[in-house]
C-alpha cells in the first residue's frame, strides 16, 4: 500500500477438497529453492517492466498442506485496477509455468504428481 | 566425465533418489545427457515432457556441460 496506489489486486491460492470429483487429502509442495527464487524474480522484475507496478509481494509455501490451507498468494499495488487485474494475473499464470515448484495431491487411494503424466 | 544430477518432483520417484550420477563424454550437450537419462530410465519418456536446468537457469540442448555444474532435471512444473 503506497499514498499513490488506487487498488491492491490479491490472489490466493487455497487447498480444494477434490480434483475431478476425486476427494483429496492433503497437496505436497516441493521446491527447487535457489531456482524457484530466481524464476520468481524474473517474474516480478517482468511485471515492473510491463505495468505501473508499486509494490509486489508473491508468496509461496512448501511442505504439506491440508485442504483449506493458502500455498501461495500474490497481491500487486497500482494506481488504477487495470494494471493491478492484469499484473496479478501475468504473475500467478507465469508462476505456474515456469517457477520450478511440484505438487502432489493425496488421495485416499494414492497420490499423483500434478502435471506429470498425460 | 561425470556429472551430477539433481531429481524433483516425480523424477525423484523415477530416480528412485534426490540425485543420480551419470557418465557423459567430454563436451557432453543438455541432449547426450537426456538420451542417457533416458536409456537408463525409460519412465522419462512418459512425462508430459521434462527440462534440465543447468546453474538454476533453463538450459537448451545443444548447451555444453562441465562436471562443475549444478544440472537438474525439471519435470513439468505444478505450483500455485
Amino acid at each position: 500500500m503506497t499514498p499513490q496506489s488506487g487498488g491492491i489486486d490479491i490472489f490466493i491460492g487455497t487447498v480444494r477438497d477434490n480434483t475431478k470429483g476425486k476427494t483429496v487429502i492433503r497437496l505436497e509442495f516441493e521446491a527447487y529453492e535457489p531456482m524457484a527464487i530466481k524464476e520468481i524474480q524474473k517474474i516480478a522484475d517482468e511485471a515492473f517492466n510491463k505495468w505501473p507496478v508499486q509494490k509486489l509481494l508473491i508468496h509461496h509455501r512448501v511442505g504439506v498442506l491440508e485442504v483449506g490451507e493458502i500455498p501461495v498468494i500474490i497481491t500487486v499495488s497500482c494506481a488504477h485496477r487495470d494494471a493491478a487485474f492484469e499484473a496479478c494475473r501475468y504473475v500467478i499464470d507465469t508462476l505456474k509455468q515456469t517457477v520450478p515448484i511440484w505438487k502432489k495431491e493425496i488421495f485416499e487411494d494414492g497420490e499423483v504428481w500434478v502435471a506429470a503424466h498425460p | 566425465m561425470k556429472v551430477n544430477v539433481l531429481a524433483f518432483g516425480i523424477a525423484k520417484d523415477i530416480f528412485g533418489g534426490s540425485s543420480v550420477e551419470i557418465e557423459l563424454p567430454e563436451n557432453g550437450t543438455t541432449q547426450n545427457l537426456k538420451q542417457s537419462l533416458e536409456d537408463r530410465y525409460p519412465r522419462l519418456r512418459h512425462l508430459v515432457s521434462y527440462m534440465v536446468a543447468v546453474n538454476n537457469e533453463y538450459a537448451s540442448d545443444e548447451g555444453l556441460l562441465t562436471e562443475r555444474d549444478e544440472i537438474a532435471i525439471i519435470p513439468p512444473v505444478s505450483g500455485g
